[in-house]
């Protein structure tokens, strides 16, 4: 068993600040709101905000290696519209929730295809992806369909009660099944190595041999297959299927990665990073509506200001990160110089 | 011959210009009267003026958008600015003159502007990054300002700027050629215009050159910002209202598809304002033939992915290598 240093150093420095905050947050709370502190207000942050930790865990995958998928949001609303429809046509639950992950590894296999082959702009790619599925959505409907399958209503009904009466959805089972298998695929499997190492540097990532085209095509499948399954959870949990669902969460997904310590330039970050961005996020929201009288777009200017902070502070770790080279490099260039210098003398 | 066409078809603005025609094409035969101008009031009417007036907002943001991706950047609050711009202009016009008001408007661009450049050019954020903090909060500002309503303006001067004719031409042409021209001059005839080309092309030879980077991408963000700014007014005189929530939504992604389409690379480098021109007018005219063809307005977003992925495969040199290839062997196995 490694023994697990405690040290802070710029490597995990964001995911205590990020830590560090939703303690600040949640002690806030539940000083100044009573029925905060109950353990279903904290559980509710997940049941909320499930589908949103599967599709930022996905992204993170994407933002490691350097790129961007904007399609999600789109895609999750194509997949709840997609699966009210065919419910509505009589398929079989299971059925319709197995097409449905499938068409999302197709969808994310073909952006990542796209990007590698012709060396398109991952943002020009998954732009088309995110107009392509909303525009699908509104051709299937452009009214909101109700879902009243069994299975589904089974599924959105059902409750794993956690420490006696506090409840968890399927949702976060899934969610947090995801999660783990993330943080497993990201520290202890080859494809996990290969996602690192293209996103620091693509150029020695080729030279060294490593299959910088099948990872690029791989990370886009996995957020396309995120967006898929953040999708199911989100239908489960909204029992409806709507074009207009969650316009502009594809920027909630980034920001949670933003400040859960995802280095947006690739190359660094870790997989619990992008849950605890969506908690903070998800807390802001339950203290402004635990407030009653902030309106709701104070969320997004609060949530705006925090990425502001996050940002800079990932910059602050990339100059530090910097100098530090420049110096070993530069001690580098002395240590030859006298050894040279000894080398003469003897 | 061959040798013409090769060199015209290599232009960067013939592709998006063919596009463009083939377009127009299709509305000549498939809808009757399209090019039908007729003239009511002493102002004239037709479909195409009508693409004309309704292209103008997206073209000035456009315009301030290909310089930023000609430094490599990229500028996703355009949307933004314009719902802030829109909702302090019509809040000012309550209680202040119209001048104070549209100037406001443009100090409030220039002050968006000066933000995102300072996060680029001075702290070195990744400029996608960047711009997405305002976006993010732009709206939630702009909802701010209006106190989540939407506000409607009841003055006449404001409105003539969106809804007014001059010559017989809607006001809005002149405003969104004024910019164009403008932006055209300082890239053409000005010293600024040669190193904001040049930064592009190459930031480390320019650095040597004596130019800096800095200075000429906070200028370009803040032309930005104006011109954000500038589409914002026209926007919100042209509905009369200023809504914070839908006021320029995803106008950023239909200003970076005019840019890309015109023939600006994502990777920066020259810049073609004729080609943004070109790019916002085909998409303005491609979503009003779907609507006037008949095909389910819902398509719109549809074609438009499947137009810009096949834009950008056409500019991709990867594509061209493996048409040009399969088009070599089907000649080498006819032989």
């Amino acid at each position: 068993m490694k023994k697990i240093s405690h040290r802070i150093n710029e490597n995990n420095i964001i995911i205590i600040a990020t830590l560090f905050l939703i303690v600040l947050l949640y002690g806030y709370g539940s000083l100044s709101f009573t029925g905060f502190l109950s353990m279903q207000v904290f559980l509710n942050l997940f049941i909320d905000n499930a589908y949103l930790i599967i599709i930022a865990t996905g992204m993170a995958f994407v933002i490691i290696t350097g790129g961007i998928d904007l399609s999600v949001a789109s895609f999750v609303a194509f997949v709840s519209i997609i699966t009210a429809s065919l419910l509505e046509h009589g398929l079989h639950a299971y059925l319709v929730i197995l097409l449905t992950l499938l068409l999302g590894i197709i969808f994310g296999a073909g952006q990542g295809y796209l990007i590698f082959r012709f060396q398109l702009h991952p943002w020009i790619v998954t732009l088309a992806g995110m107009f392509l599925a909303r525009g699908l959505c509104y051709l299937i409907s452009t009214e909101s369909v109700e879902i009243t399958d069994n299975t589904f209503m089974f599924l959105s009904d059902y409750k794993l009660y956690v420490m006696g009466e506090n409840y968890i959805s399927i949702g976060v089972v899934l969610s947090i099944i995801f999660v783990a298998a993330a943080i497993y695929l990201s520290k202890y499997t080859s494809f996990g190595r290969y996602v690192y190492a293209v996103g620091g540097n693509v150029s020695s990532a080729r030279l060294m041999g490593l299959p910088v085209g099948k990872t690029t095509i791989m990370v886009y499948t996995l957020s396309g297959f995120s967006s898929a399954l953040g999708g199911f959870v989100f239908t489960v949990y909204m029992q409806s299927g709507y074009a207009l669902h969650l316009m502009g969460m594809e920027m909630d997904a980034i920001a949670a990665c933003v400040i859960g310590g995802i280095l947006l330039t690739g190359g660094a970050g870790y997989l619990i990073g992008p849950v605890l961005g969506v908690l903070s996020m998800g807390m802001i929201q339950t203290i402004i509506m635990f407030q009653g009288t902030l309106s709701s777009w104070w969320t997004k200017i609060v949530v705006g200001f925090l990425l502001f902070l996050f940002i800079l502070l990932q910059r602050l770790i990339v100059i530090r990160r910097g100098k530090k080279r420049m110096h070993s490099i530069a001690d580098l260039h002395t240590d030859s110089a006298s050894t040279k210098q000894h080398a003469s003398i003897s | 011959m061959s040798q013409f066409m090769i060199r015209y078809t290599q232009s960067k603005l013939f592709w998006p210009f063919a596009a463009l025609v083939l377009l127009l094409l299709i509305n000549f035969f498939t809808i009757p009267g399209f090019f039908h101008i007729t003239i009511k009031n002493g102002h004239l009417f037709g479909s195409l003026i009508d693409i004309m007036n309704r292209v103008i907002p997206l073209l000035v943001i456009a315009i301030g958008m290909t310089l930023v991706i000609a430094k490599e950047g990229i500028d996703i609050s355009v949307g933004s600015i314009l719902a802030i711009t829109a909702a302090a202009a019509a809040s000012l016009l309550e209680v202040a003159p119209l001048p104070y008001a549209i100037l406001f408007a443009l100090v409030i661009g220039l002050i968006c502007g000066l933000w995102n450049g300072i996060l680029i050019a001075y702290l070195k954020i990744q400029p996608m990054i960047a711009t997405l903090i305002l976006m993010t909060v732009g709206r939630g500002i702009a909802q701010l300002i209006t106190g989540g309503q939407i506000l409607t303006i009841n003055n006449k001067a404001y409105e003539y700027i969106g809804k007014g004719f001059l010559l017989g031409f809607p006001f809005a042409i002149y405003i969104g050629l004024a910019v164009f021209c403008i932006v055209l001059i300082v890239k053409k005839k000005t010293a600024l215009g040669l190193f904001l080309e040049s930064i592009g092309s190459n930031k480390t030879s320019s650095h040597f050159a004596g130019i800096r980077p800095e200075k000429m991408i906070l200028i370009v963000y803040i032309i930005s910002g104006i011109c954000s700014a500038i589409a914002g007014i026209l926007v919100s005189s042209n509905v009369s209202s200023a809504d914070a929530n839908n006021a320029g939504l995803w106008i950023e992604l239909d200003a970076i598809l005019a840019v890309v389409i015109g023939g600006t690379s994502m990777r920066g480098g020259r810049f073609y304002l004729g080609g943004t021109l070109i790019g916002a007018l085909f998409i303005q005219t491609l979503s009003t033939t779907i609507y006037s063809i008949g095909i389910r307005p819902e398509m719109t977003m549809v074609v438009k992915a499947i137009v810009v992925i096949a834009v950008c495969l056409m500019q991709s040199g990867e594509f061209r290598k493996l048409i040009r290839q399969s088009s070599f062997k089907k000649k080498v196995n006819e032989a």
